[in-house]
């Protein structure tokens, strides 16, 4: 907790982080006991979306992370307007460079390679920069031997960066192919929300794909099928719980109890 | 060799309803074709169609969007946007062609994948996903052309390849420029201008390196676009059967791999 708050105070540039509003109920939680109820709001059981931060400290064993290409940047490859404005901004309101968190680390005793998508970088979007992240962390676990897990939250790919977000899609699998033919274990964390391209992707490749409750995952945006068919979305559309009903996600995880599954999924797979 | 004509003008002209999709560059190009239906999974979708026969003697298996003729046609193939199935029944039928070690030419134009409740039910981001992942890996040549509309991941499905081959006038985006204006402006009318910031026309993608040819098509008849495409793939299937597995699998990762920072 205490590195923690000091991470998010220094990417964040305040002093003391402020309690956390729930959208749901609106009641406000002090911080410290928003990190511990796992950033789930205590009044109404709500869960936020968590930042890359937060999540690795619920996730990797302490001090056991090993960040790689922290300062990637984009290099806005079709110049679109107001795009490096908007970068800036993102880096601004998130203190990260970009929309993924990735490297090395250690869960409960277990060598991994981990990604962190973080949806306060421009809704966790994929561009050039999100997509070779993950290329570079996928290619350096199949070098290593080590399992990859991902938490996975995005809009899907990056309208700004045109036809080469488009391509991310195809080169990360590319990666994730190479790396399960190493016979190494991927599992996919789906997260509020994994829609679009990212869907159409690494979402949907891990050999585990595991969702939180309530998440939205799903390909295409659901006011486009309403304005595409004229119908009307069942209740519940579209949601981990959804998803696990027709067959796509291996197990709904409540997050307090995210760290131990996920430790004894890469622990069965470590026992030969 | 090239016509000036903007973005837009060429997003145009690949939506054209005259324009040749699929079946044509089947029916003008492939010999003995046999067309080969469904998923082995859950249903057919006609919005693709598949099957073999002989490019100038050599066996191939041709698998292409197809958004119909008549108005009942293009309703049923809900204007060439697939739904999962056309997706599985395209993989199936790679699948086959690796065994074999025939190569493969996907034929690309729709707005995009199918937007629909039974679509997302039945696994829409998957039938992509997989698509993807196992063409990564297919152990045989494979050439993918945009004939007309690309349209986002659901024109990646069938565009992860050895050769990008576009026509002049085809598009490829990562978004339409109507749903890219709307977010950016709120306003899809400003259309045109969302298209030329895209930068989605074949010189854009050719100057990219995402794609390795673009077919002329100013003051050419169709027949004579189909002919020059059919030198152009004759071409690319005899270099590319000339690589071992490893060389072939090696070059197609290496070409995505290379795209972006």
């Amino acid at each position: 907790m205490s590195t923690l708050k000091t991470i998010l105070n220094t990417i964040t540039g305040n002093v003391e982080q402020p309690p956390r509003v729930c959208k749901k109920c609106n009641a406000e939680i002090p911080y410290e006991k928003y990190i511990d109820n796992h950033c789930i709001c205590p009044e109404c059981g709500a869960y936020f979306r968590m930042r890359a931060v937060e999540r690795l400290d619920a996730t990797a064993d302490k001090g056991s992370f090993q960040e790689i290409d922290r300062k990637l940047k984009s290099k806005n490859p079709i110049n679109f307007p107001d795009y490096a404005e908007k970068l800036d901004k993102a880096e601004k309101a998130s203190g990260l460079a970009e929309g993924v968190v990735c490297g090395t680390a250690k869960i409960d005793g277990t060598d991994c390679a981990l990604f962190i998508m973080d949806s306060a970088f421009m809704m966790g979007s994929m561009g050039t920069v999100v997509g070779e992240k993950i290329t570079r962390l996928f290619e350096k676990a199949t070098a290593l031997g080590l399992p990859v897990i991902g938490f996975i939250t995005s809009g899907g790919a990056r309208m700004q960066e045109g036809i080469f977000s488009l391509m991310q899609m195809a080169k990360v699998s590319g990666a994730v192919k190479r790396h399960s033919d190493a016979g190494l274990l991927y599992i996919a964390v789906l997260t509020d929300p994994t829609t679009g391209g990212i869907t159409a992707s690494f979402a949907m490749q891990g050999d585990i794909i595991i969702a939180e409750p309530k998440a939205l995952i799903g390909f295409a945006g659901q006011r486009v099928i309403e304005q595409t068919t004229g119908e009307k979305l069942p209740s519940g559309f579209q949601r981990a719980e959804f998803q696990l009903e027709h067959g796509f996600v291996d197990i709904i995880e409540e997050r307090p109890r995210m760290t131990y599954t996920l430790s004894k999924l890469l622990k069965l797979h470590q026992t030969k | 060799m090239s016509e000036t004509k903007t973005a837009y003008e060429r997003v145009q002209a690949a939506r054209n309803g005259k324009r040749p999709m699929g079946s044509y560059y089947i029916e003008h190009m492939v010999d003995d074709f046999v067309e080969l239906h469904g998923d082995r999974r859950y249903g057919d979708d006609p919005a693709i169609v598949g099957g073999i026969g002989y490019i100038n003697h050599i066996p191939v298996t041709v698998i292409a969007m197809e958004r119909g003729d008549t108005i009942e046609d293009r309703m049923k193939r809900h204007f060439g946007c697939p739904e999962p199935e056309g997706y599985r029944k395209a993989l199936r039928l790679m699948k086959e062609a690796e065994k074999f070690r025939r190569p493969v030419i996907c034929f690309i134009g729709s707005s995009g994948a199918y937007c629909g409740i039974g679509a997302e039910k039945r696994g829409q981001g998957l039938a992509i996903a997989e698509n993807l992942y196992e063409m990564m890996g297919l152990k045989t040549p494979v050439i993918s052309v945009v004939v007309g509309e690309g349209g986002s991941g659901g024109a990646l499905a069938l565009g992860v390849c050895d050769t990008a081959i576009m026509l002049e006038n085809a598009v490829y985006s990562v978004i339409s420029p109507e749903g890219c204006a709307s977010i950016l402006w709120k306003d899809s009318a400003k259309a045109p201008e969302a298209a030329a910031h895209l930068r989605l026309t074949s010189y854009d993608l050719l100057s990219f390196d995402v794609v390795e040819k673009v077919i002329p098509e100013a003051g050419k008849t169709d027949r004579e676009i189909c002919s020059a495409l059919k030198t152009i793939l004759l071409d690319e299937i005899a270099k590319l059967r000339g690589l071992t597995n490893e060389e072939l699998l090696d070059h197609r990762y290496e070409k995505f791999r290379k795209i972006g920072a």
